[in-house]
């Protein structure tokens, strides 16, 4: 066997350690399926923060990843909406997860199609283009309201059970969960690209696309496969939509769909994959909290509150939550041995 | 054969002419500089080398074959890379991430969107081998932003390195670097592995004139003299072009 030096069992468990789970992720996802039994009265919120989470999803994958920025994420949103919409109204697909996984497949498409004009130009020139492309999309929908229904929405949604064993209940409760596995599954997808090497050479398309070109990598092709990619996602989390409210109408494709997904990622952060869960949470959280004290207003202060963050900055935050996980991790160390020492000795027995 | 040639290359931006008539060869395993005053046309000349730049006329032939049309990256996967005068670096990763991203994408597992990077134990050999030749290892978990400059300057290097370039086009490579970090940069330099071909532009004279066994001087875009560093020494008219007179040609 060749000797190891300690710089290659350095490199070797950094590598290993890198892509691994850590305790607290695992803490955020036993949490968030908790919540199914935590919060029973709550299903419809909750069932749309994940929705908004899967939608936030996307967009962290091209703005926090590959540095692409977009206010055009509905227009995949909402093409799959429809999709999936008029799939299950005319029983073509009635199978929803079948349903869900053509929608996501439809949108692709899309985004592989529009990636073409969005490559081109720099971030201003982008955030017209996905902007513009969403907007037309909206109108032809409207346009086409024979179709789609138009402004009434897209009515005589029939949903079938899930698997054709579990139906979508009043109470969401099915519904919820449903989401919550999609979000799940989605997220673990995500989490593997992102730790690949395909995933590694995306950050350096943020970093910089002059040197990324000059180590050997294909600049152009990488950012047509994951806007494709994000397109897919972003169409996922419509088609859900569509599916649990049985109902789609034309604000899937509303400028403020997208415009949230980046209020969305300021609140979360980006680049670090939790940024769109962590962020619809608080973003739904906040908008059901306050419009239940000022309905009127609640506008207001989601302003307010987006104020305060560009001002305190998400710098000083993140030190304040690192600050609070050596804490807790100590404590939790304390505990464990404490434990250990009492409880380790009889049952060692 | 020479491993890097190019025929009768030339430049035009507008009426401006960057690059004239310039057949440069540069042969297997040298270790050649690409000399000139400031406006000679270096820059440009690396820039069509490496494909930022598409010459108006001319072509390059890398180890026998036509590159003039390929693309940056493609040129990278025929085997010449290249570092920057200022770097190029991705500052959010760190140095052990930069190299491995650059080895797996050599290896062509730049499209795995599924394993683990670094899951392959050839790839965790190779960045060992790259850090520990660029002394990079004691700073591999640092964020590039924060290293300190000649440790960048190494990366920059590195960065290219790890491409397992035939050719290797180092563009001012000592440019900016302390005096205290100047000599592990320069030791690091002159121990480049023989096999792998270096073309060096540089405007330090001593870097040069300690490592080149070949030099080219670019002057006003165009080639003027070609030979074995004694050679260019002795020449009246690179004296003259480096104490800025006008030459007589």
């Amino acid at each position: 066997m060749n000797a190891m030096t300690p710089v290659a069992d350095d490199v070797a468990a950094y590598l290993a350690r890198r892509a691994r789970w850590s305790p607290l992720e695992i803490a955020f996802w036993v949490f968030v399926f908790a919540t199914i039994w935590l919060f029973p009265g709550k299903y419809l919120i909750m069932k749309d923060t994940a929705i908004l989470a899967l939608f936030a999803l996307s967009l962290d994958l091209i703005l926090g990843y590959a540095g692409i920025i977009s206010l055009g994420q509905a227009a995949f949103f909402g093409v799959a909406g429809y999709f999936s919409g008029l799939v299950a109204k005319y029983g073509f697909i009635n199978e929803p997860v079948i349903a869900l996984v053509c929608s996501g497949v439809v949108a692709a498409a899309l985004g592989f199609v529009t990636s073409f004009l969005v490559l081109r130009g720099s971030d201003l020139t982008r955030l017209m283009v996905t902007l513009g492309v969403s907007l037309m999309l909206g109108e032809l929908a409207n346009r086409y309201s024979n179709i789609t229904g138009g402004a009434d929405g897209l009515q005589g949604v029939d949903i079938k059970p899930i698997l054709g064993l579990f139906r979508f209940d009043l109470y969401g409760h099915n519904g919820y969960v449903y989401c919550l596995i999609v979000l799940f599954v989605c997220f673990l997808i995500v989490r593997r690209v992102v730790y690949s090497p395909f995933g590694l050479s995306l950050r350096s398309l943020k970093g910089n696309t002059l040197r990324a070109a000059a180590i050997g990598i294909p600049v152009q092709r990488r950012l047509i496969a994951i806007y494709t990619f994000s397109g897919g996602l972003a169409g996922i989390a419509g088609a859900l939509l569509t599916q649990t409210t049985a109902f789609c109408s034309l604000d899937v494709f509303s400028f403020d769909r997208s415009a949230d997904l980046l209020l969305v990622l300021i609140i979360g952060g980006t680049g670090y994959l939790y940024g769109g869960l962590i962020g619809a949470a608080i973003y739904k959280f906040l908008q059901d909290w306050i419009a239940s004290l000022t309905p009127q207003y609640w506008q207001f202060w989601i302003g307010f509150v987006l104020v305060l963050i560009v001002l305190v900055g998400r710098e000083r935050v993140e030190a304040w939550m690192s600050a609070v996980r050596a804490f807790l991790v100590r404590l939790g160390t304390r505990l464990m041995t404490r434990t250990a020492a009492l409880g380790g000795a009889p049952k060692g027995r | 054969m020479p491993i890097l040639e190019t025929v009768a290359l030339e430049k035009r931006f507008g009426g401006i002419v960057a690059a004239r008539d310039v057949s440069l060869a540069v042969e297997k395993g040298a270790r050649h500089a690409l000399i000139g005053p400031n406006g000679a046309g270096k820059t440009t000349v690396i820039n069509l080398l490496t494909g930022v730049l598409r010459p108006t006329s001319g072509s390059i032939r890398l180890a026998g074959r036509d590159i003039t049309t390929l693309l940056p990256h493609q040129r990278v996967r025929l085997g010449m890379a290249r570092t920057f005068q200022i770097n190029q670096l991705f500052l959010e990763l760190s140095p052990l991430e930069t190299i491995g991203l650059a080895i797996s994408e050599r290896l062509g597992l730049g499209r795995d969107w599924w394993r683990v990077v670094g899951s392959r134990p050839e790839v965790t050999g190779e960045i060992v081998e790259v850090l520990e030749r660029f002394r990079l290892a004691d700073v591999m978990h640092e964020r590039t932003a924060i290293l300190p400059y000649g440790k960048q300057r190494l990366l920059e290097i590195a960065l290219a390195f790890a491409c397992r370039p035939q050719v290797l086009l180092l563009d001012e490579p000592a440019a900016g670097v302390p005096e205290a970090e100047r000599h592990e940069l320069l030791a690091t330099i002159g121990s480049l592995p023989e096999e792998v071909t270096v073309l060096l532009i540089e405007h330090d004279m001593d870097l040069v004139f300690s490592f080149a066994d070949r030099i080219s001087v670019l002057v006003n875009g165009g080639l003027l003299l070609d030979g074995a560093p004694e050679e260019v020494a002795r020449d009246p008219r690179v004296k003259a072009v480096y104490l800025g007179e006008e030459i007589d040609a």
